[in-house]
């Protein structure tokens, strides 16, 4: 039921032309720039983020970004990179991609939810629950064989994420809270239970380690497999394959397939799809269900792939995670191959402002994580403000439809 | 429908349809069966909470056959809720349970840990009232907290790093005024941006100016000593107002006098009004010559300045010191407060003080023995409750009709 029929007494006036959905504004927002928009919106965030770096500390920008820089591992790609520089180049590297694929993940589940016109916040939640139910399922059953194992304590997680990312498409479907407030309330739930869970004299801390706030690490035949890298010194694991396969999926998913269609179409006018006889109501669960799950999987294969274990801190790190994958759908515009490029941006971000790879010669790391979150913000912030793009587009109109008038008319 | 006609049949006899009653019961019922197991009274026996709360939940069906499904609902979890906590708290040693429990304090406490939230969401009432989302109160929390700190360190003057802080908290709204205003951007996209910006900003100029060393001595907002409460007769009821609300912090009384004065000007002044057809309906307002631009910047920037007074409580009044992220959330809670509240300002105090009361029973808890294990889990509560009031409260709650909305003038 949706929430205009609940609410009982209309306005005796009908509303004047209701504003166009988010999700509509989304779409128009996509035909609109291609891929210069995010292009120019991510190089104006770090433009002010380089004048911050000058004003406060008077460091030269370009020098404290070449760092940065240096510290992903990104000059791995570069053939003139050789020797000492070219292997400590690949271990930085493998940890970019590595939280990239984390990224990948958190950013599908808030992509798949705004292409039903939802906005997931719940990410912090969803992939808390992940990590909980992965962390779980790979302690139990240590005599599995290794490949079903692996399957199954990945799948456990986006099996949690979808639990928990549905009550809030549930909510929104049957009573029609909104669902920014559920999930945010869901999240702390989550952090919370977690806490519980995993901290002193909880269920699942690990017997052996009283003294500290940990489970038990999963058993050897549940780890993901290490591709590239050392296994010893956290090499990257095939989860980074699982995040490509999963920005696919969402591609198939969302095109090529009748939930899809209807997920796509109740984003673009809930209304327009309820007549046209879609469930409204069904489409929100399935999309908060399937955006938990991709969540949820990002949980499971961090704790499978590299943390083994779950701690009260990356209990608590996992509101940043989860929120860096909304700038992540907004830059990436909520498209696979955008989100594949974002994701990179914002892995190597994370991986070059950190502790261990930024020179504090440079530039204190410190400062640098939070340069970060400024960077976020103004991308988030710019990326939000459509207006421009949308005068763009119509001038962009007008000025075809001067050139065409008859190809204008046809679309 | 039927509890309306059945209500006018009573031809105003009875106002509260008996559906609606029972629904009020079962919450009622429920919340007995949880406090008769604590202090005063502290029954031991099981079958006390079980029976009371099973009214509870009978009651709850009741109403929920009869036509009130949301409230039914909602007296339902309450009263299971209410076994349950009865229940463990029947578990415990009633003399453990005293000590934890002292309620002089834990009003003190309810009412310290209710004033962030006051002032963030009395913040958003404004802006919201306007028809502006303001998801970003978290973020103008921290900046008040950060600049409130900061002003103060600089002035030595607790006056002036307040409204140092105040007029951070200000500037960072004002930007959500720009962009969701004249720029028409999402709000609630903004919003969060706005939330990561604050974040930024305030660990980038803490780490700068302060270092890992801390913020050091800081001016103090002062508390605010009733010892003539001591005073009044009886002797038990001077002692216990003087232990509960006899040395607040100034601004503790200053966010209870905010909700008086957002209710005086949000309900009973021109600008108030003005500021409600704005939030209802623009197009109407703009037709008989009030500004809806420049009533909305307004609105949400006096919400980014009471939300930072929320924030400048915390770091100067509350904990005397600043860290990264210190709010830690409660602006996401305000935010809820202001929903759970119906976006009025004495609705807004009331689920204010009972998320308080949570945070403030939460750690107490964790203190009687035998519920050690369960610890953090409490502090879940304010949220559960949250959710199971986002789904079921008592009515539904109805934003502004223009809520969201960007304006577009004619």
């Amino acid at each position: 039921m949706s929430e205009r029929e609940i609410q009982a007494p209309p306005p005796p006036e009908a509303p004047e032309e209701p504003a166009p959905s988010m999700a509509a504004r989304f779409a128009l927002y996509q035909r609109a720039g291609g891929v210069i928009t995010p292009l120019l919106t991510a190089i104006l965030a770090f433009f002010v983020g380089g004048l911050v770096v000058l004003v406060t500390t008077g460091k030269n920008p370009i020098e404290t970004y070449k760092a940065i820089f240096d510290g992903t591992g990104l000059n791995w790609f570069f053939p003139w990179v050789r020797g000492v520089e070219r292997d400590l180049a690949a271990e930085d590297l493998q940890q970019t991609l590595l939280i990239m694929s984390t990224l990948i993940l958190v950013g599908i589940a808030v992509a798949f939810a705004f292409r039903c016109g939802l906005f997931n916040i719940g990410g912090q939640g969803q992939y808390i629950a992940g990590m909980i139910a992965g962390v779980q399922v790979g302690i139990w059953m240590p005599d599995l064989p290794h490949v079903p194992h692996m399957v199954l304590a990945s799948a456990a997680g986006a099996l949690a994420g979808a639990i928990w990312g549905g009550i809030a498409g549930i909510l929104k479907a049957t009573v029609g809270a909104h669902e920014v407030i559920s999930t945010i309330m869901l999240n702390w739930t989550a952090l919370w239970i977690a806490s519980y869970l995993v901290g002193f004299n909880g269920p699942l801390q690990d017997p052996n380690q009283v003294f500290v706030p940990v489970t038990e690490a999963v058993s050897a035949s549940a780890k993901l497999n290490v591709w590239w890298g050392d296994p010893q010194l956290q090499g990257l694991h095939i989860g980074f394959f699982v995040a490509i396969a999963a920005l696919i999926v969402f591609w198939v998913v969302l095109n090529r397939t009748t939930l899809g269609y209807e997920v796509r179409a109740v984003g673009f006018n809930a209304e327009a799809a309820r007549y046209g006889g879609i469930g409204v109501g069904r489409n929100y669960f399935l999309a908060m269900a399937i955006s938990g799950a991709f969540a949820g999987l990002a949980g499971s294969v961090d704790i499978l792939g590299w943390l083994f274990r779950v701690d009260l801190t990356s209990v608590q790190v996992s509101s940043q995670i989860a929120f860096i994958g909304i700038a992540i759908a907004l830059l990436g515009r909520n498209t696979p191959v955008g989100i594949f490029f974002a994701a990179l941006l914002f892995g190597a971000l994370l991986n070059g402002t950190s502790t261990r790879n930024l020179d504090p010669e440079v530039f204190q790391p410190e400062l640098a994580s939070n340069l970060t979150l400024i960077i976020q913000g103004l991308v988030v912030l710019f990326v939000g403000a459509d207006l421009l793009i949308l005068y763009l587009w119509r001038a962009r109109l007008k000025l075809r439809r001067a050139r065409h008038p008859e190809a204008v008319a046809q679309e | 429908m039927t509890t309306r006609v059945e209500s006018v049949l009573a031809n105003g006899r009875l106002r509260i349809p008996p559906a609606r009653l029972a629904g009020i019961a079962a919450i009622g019922l429920g919340l007995l069966a949880f406090w008769l197991a604590l202090p005063p009274s502290t029954t031991r026996s099981e079958l006390v909470p079980i029976v009371i709360g099973g009214l509870g939940i009978a009651a709850g069906l009741v109403s929920w056959r009869a036509g009130e499904t949301r409230l039914g609902w909602t007296g339902v979890c309450i009263a299971l809720l209410g076994i349950f906590g009865g229940l463990l708290a029947s578990q415990a040693a009633v003399e453990n349970l005293k000590v934890v429990i002292t309620w002089s304090a834990v009003i003190a406490a309810t009412l310290r840990f209710a004033t962030p939230l006051i002032f963030a969401a009395i913040g958003g009432l404004f802006s919201e009232r306007s028809g502006v989302v303001n998801i970003g109160l978290e973020g103008m929390m921290l900046m008040g907290a950060f600049f409130g700190v900061y002003g103060g360190d600089k002035t030595d003057s607790w006056v002036l790093g307040l409204l140092i802080g105040m007029l951070a908290g200000a500037a960072l709204a004002f930007v959500h005024a720009i962009f969701s205003i004249h720029l028409r951007a999402d709000q609630i996209v903004s919003g969060t941006a706005i939330n990561f910006l604050a974040l930024g900003i305030t660990g980038y100029m803490y780490i700068d100016s302060y270092g890992q060393e801390g913020t050091g001595d800081l001016p103090q907002v002062p508390n605010i000593d009733l010892n003539w409460l001591k005073r009044v007769p009886p002797d038990d009821l001077g002692a216990f107002l003087e232990k509960s609300i006899g040395h607040l912090n100034l601004m503790v009384w200053l966010a209870l006098v905010t909700v008086v004065v957002a209710w005086i000007v949000i309900f009973k002044t021109a600008a108030g009004l003005r500021i409600r057809a704005v939030g209802e309906h623009p197009r109407a307002a703009d037709t008989v010559g009030i500004s809806v631009y420049w009533t909305r910047y307004a609105a949400v920037t006096i919400s980014g300045a009471l939300a930072a007074m929320g924030g400048v409580y915390l770091s100067l009044g509350f904990v005397h010191s600043f860290t990264e992220n210190m709010t830690a959330g409660r602006g996401f809670i305000a935010l809820a407060a202001l929903i759970f509240g119906r976006w009025r300002p004495f609705g807004v105090l009331s689920a204010a003080l009972l998320f308080g009361f949570a945070s403030a029973i939460a750690p107490r808890l964790q203190n009687v023995e035998s519920w050690a294990t369960y610890g953090t889990l409490f502090q879940a509560i304010p949220y559960v409750l949250t959710l199971i009031a986002v789904a079921g409260v008592i009515g539904r709650s109805i934003p502004p009709a223009a809520i969201g909305r960007p304006y577009e003038k004619q």
